[in-house]
């Protein structure tokens, strides 16, 4: 086995994980192409584990450790995506735009967001 | 490393790998400019399952069975989830891809240039005989419990942390002390 299909094939995978974060809007696809971009380097990690034959079998458990880091990371990224639907009704990224709490002109304590919040959030606090 | 034996008389495992590793790259490729959300999410299925046959003709059927396990049946199915869970358009919609999507694909081509150019420059004469066993459960359980323990009980408690994490964030009867 030439050791350039691997990388070539893992290079174009990565690619298009790059293409797919940069240009979707939906926070799930984005989460998508992450994971195309992990496995990219995943096949990269095997292919080269087999051609350097390593004792300590060093790429194939790291592959294996990356797929568990990556399960861990979905866990949580969508976590994150449902409580972000909870406060905003909304996962697209064009939309999230804030970064702090604008100074509110009336007073009021409401978070400002696309579409005002349900009242029984979490991001209100008691 | 050995000789590399010319490109111009592959052998059959590189026939294979080359024949999954497109079916990977095309679905990827779906995956990232389909119309619609369940679509992109069952494409994603076809690549992680070309990737695994690409993992098995590489000799590693452990990380290919892991692959297929963790991969096609518990991520994708968390994903899966998500879709349904953010009330996402089942059917065909147009605004899944946002503004910037020709500096995108610029920067991906880009991408994708270098990293070839490089590859392949670098690379050309490497050549490794596929040979059986290498990646069997057994040599992978005994390399993990001989010489990879530390950071597999590390992933074990980061696997703990993310769970605990996941739960904290998902609820809503959880407050701040603020």
């Amino acid at each position: 086995m030439h050791i350039v299909y691997p990388a070539v094939v893992s290079a174009l995978l990565f690619s298009i994980g790059v293409y797919g974060v940069l240009a979707r809007r939906n926070t799930i696809l984005v989460l998508m192409s992450v994971e195309l971009m992990l496995n990219a380097v995943n096949l990269n990690l095997v292919a080269f584990d087999v051609w350097l034959r390593d004792r300590l079998h060093a790429g194939q458990v790291l592959t294996l450790f990356v797929i568990v880091i990556a399960a861990a990371e979905v866990g949580l990224g969508l976590a994150i995506i449902l409580a972000l639907y909870r406060n905003r009704r909304t996962v697209d990224l064009d939309r999230l735009r804030l970064l702090a709490e604008t100074p509110a002109p009336t007073g009021s304590t409401s978070v400002p967001g696309a579409v005002s919040p349900p009242s029984s959030g979490p991001g209100e606090g008691p | 490393m050995t000789d590399a034996p010319s490109y111009l008389s592959p052998t059959g495992q590189e026939i294979v790998f080359l024949l999954l590793g497109a079916v990977a790259v095309g679905a990827a490729l779906l995956v990232v400019t389909t119309r619609q959300l369940v679509h992109a999410a069952l494409w994603l299925v076809v690549t992680f399952g070309a990737l695994a046959g690409c993992y098995l003709v590489l000799t590693a059927e452990f990380v290919a069975w892991v692959q297929v396990l963790i991969y096609v049946g518990a991520i994708v199915v968390l994903l899966l989830f998500g879709i349904m869970l953010t009330r996402a358009p089942i059917g065909r919609s147009a605004d899944l891809d946002s503004g910037n999507r020709p500096a995108a694909a610029l920067v991906a081509l880009a991408t994708a240039a270098v990293l070839v150019t490089v590859v392949v420059d670098g690379f050309r004469t490497a050549y490794a005989p596929l040979r059986a066993g290498g990646g069997s459960a057994g040599e992978i359980g005994s390399s993990v419990f001989r010489n990879w323990v530390l950071p597999f009980e590390a992933l074990s408690v980061l696997l703990l942390a993310a769970l605990i994490g996941a739960i904290v964030l998902s609820r809503t009867d959880i407050r701040g002390r603020g």
